[in-house]
């Protein structure tokens, strides 16, 4: 289908996104792969969209001491060519391999992907278990909000429908930690069924802080916060990473009715990529 | 609706269009340029039958709309052949990479632009074969077409193993 007729403004500046959000009936045009999409469908018949990619500055990186800033209009295929430096980089090379085709990540921004909190979608599941910071910014100001209280449900995020996703902070992964990732999904093609992301840092041969994301295993991102616990102060061992398997997968998930799958496969699915993601943390750092 | 005029640059050639912004690329492409070589499948980023290149990068022209594209450099299956054969058109035909001929456009705008950013991506199987999934073809099997864009690619002369 095609999509229906609507209004057309190209911002120049996150100024005049916020000016044209602020009649209530605007949407972002980020790379338009999942809005664009939908309005082909005619699922969404926004009245006016507001294009955010000639906005300057809107596709910066930048590191500032331990926390590294997304903007609006950084693309997927950044995450593929080195824009992060160190560990956290790594990880989000990692994780970006499994997110669409090259040329869809040519055009999608891992912000776009925030505001549009698809179930089973990577990079929310990745700031969730990172304990990353949003900002916000509409007409009535700025605001942030901890990535554990950006997502609702899914397709249902903190933002208000005036405010522009205006960056996200990601901490930098301590020295010492190492990452995991593991997806299970139909074809290769589709999006994930189930998915975890882990973060493992180690000092003296010991796990002194964990963090441990799951996709699509609840009805929003979840941080895993008893797998994390079940590796606290132990070495990243074949008991402590069953252990931790064990948890996600009773404790930490909480899964709903999916298609192709039932609940029990959904918990037993959690373990063994919680397994697999801990497995590559421990072989591959 | 009112139409916005929008100047799209394709294959080289401006194109002075009065659309509306709903109109995706493909579209403009196909029904205001005239250029048909860009094939619609899906119509929601899955089939890639209509990837084009925009300033070198291989896109979905139907996730992207014509009024965003004032500006760009838009290249189509069109403008592959300068004379000759491009050397993928050539292998493509070579090593039997299409049947019905729906997805090749797609593929070829896909290889041509991965080949120009990196020649290397032939001779890295994960990489290719990831490239590679990017697109649907119904008839051939994808095996063909990885063969063409390693001939094209240089590394072997096409319909030779
Ligand atoms: C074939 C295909 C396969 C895919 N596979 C995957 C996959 O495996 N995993 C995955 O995670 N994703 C997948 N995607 C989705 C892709 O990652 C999208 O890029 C992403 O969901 C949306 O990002 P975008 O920049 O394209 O946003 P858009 O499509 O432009 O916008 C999406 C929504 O977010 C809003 N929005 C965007 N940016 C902002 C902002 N800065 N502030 C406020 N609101 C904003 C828009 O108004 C819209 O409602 C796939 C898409 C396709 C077409
Ligand atoms: S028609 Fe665009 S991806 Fe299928
Ligand atoms: S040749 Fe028929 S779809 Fe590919």
């Amino acid at each position: 289908m095609k999509p229906a007729p609507f209004e057309y403004v190209a911002a120049r500046s996150a100024d005049d996104v916020v000016a044209a959000l602020a009649d209530g009936r605007t949407e972002v045009l980020a790379g338009g792969q999942s809005l664009v999409l939908e309005m082909n469908y005619r699922t969404r018949r926004p009245a006016r969209l507001v294009d955010i990619n000639r906005v300057p500055g809107f596709d910066t990186v930048e590191a500032i001491g331990d926390t590294v800033r997304i903007g609006p209009l950084v693309r997927h295929q950044a995450f593929e060519s080195g824009a992060v430096p160190g560990q956290l980089g790594a990880l989000l090379h990692r994780v970006v391999r499994h997110i669409a085709h090259p040329p869809i990540r040519t055009r999608g921004t891992m912000l776009g992907s925030l505001a549009y909190a698809h179930p089973a979608a990577e990079w929310p599941a990745v700031i969730t278990a990172l304990g990353a910071e949003l900002d916000l910014v509409g007409a009535g100001g700025r605001r942030t909000v901890a990535a554990g209280d950006f997502f609702l449900a899914p397709f249902r995020t903190a933002r208000r429908p005036d405010e522009l996703l205006a960056e996200v902070r990601l901490p930098v992964l301590p020295a010492g930690t190492v990452i995991g990732f593991a997806e299970h999904r139909r074809t290769h093609a589709s999006f994930a069924q189930l998915a975890v992301i882990a973060a493992v840092t180690l000092a003296d041969g010991r796990v002194s802080s964990a963090s441990i994301g799951l996709v699509n295993a609840a009805d929003r991102p979840v941080r895993a916060r008893a797998a994390e616990a079940a590796l606290l102060g132990r070495p990243l061992d074949d008991p402590a990473v069953a252990a931790a398997a064990r948890a996600a997968a009773e404790q930490d998930a909480d899964p709903g009715p999916q298609p192709y799958t039932d609940l029990a496969y959904q918990r037993h699915t959690v373990a063994v990529l919680t397994r697999r993601a801990l497995d590559q943390a421990r072989t591959e750092g | 609706m009112t139409a916005l005029r929008t100047t799209l640059t394709v294959n080289g050639r401006p194109y002075d269009l009065d659309v509306e912004p709903r109109r995706t690329l493909a579209d403009a492409l196909r029904e205001d340029c005239g250029l048909t070589g860009t094939h619609l499948g899906c119509e929601h980023g899955v089939c890639g039958a209509c990837t084009v290149l925009v300033d070198g990068q291989a896109v979905r022209s139907c996730l992207l709309f014509a009024v965003q594209c004032t500006d760009a450099e838009i290249r189509t299956v069109e403008g592959l052949a300068d004379g000759a054969e491009h050397p993928l058109q050539t292998a493509f035909s070579a090593e039997h990479a299409l049947q019905c001929g729906f997805c090749t456009p797609g593929f070829l705008m896909l290889a041509v632009g991965a080949l120009e950013k990196d020649p290397g991506v032939v001779r890295d199987a994960e990489r290719l074969r990831e490239l590679l999934t990017s697109n649907l073809c119904r008839c051939t099997g994808y095996e063909a077409i990885r063969r063409a864009v390693v001939a094209a690619a240089g590394d072997r002369p096409a319909g030779e193993d």
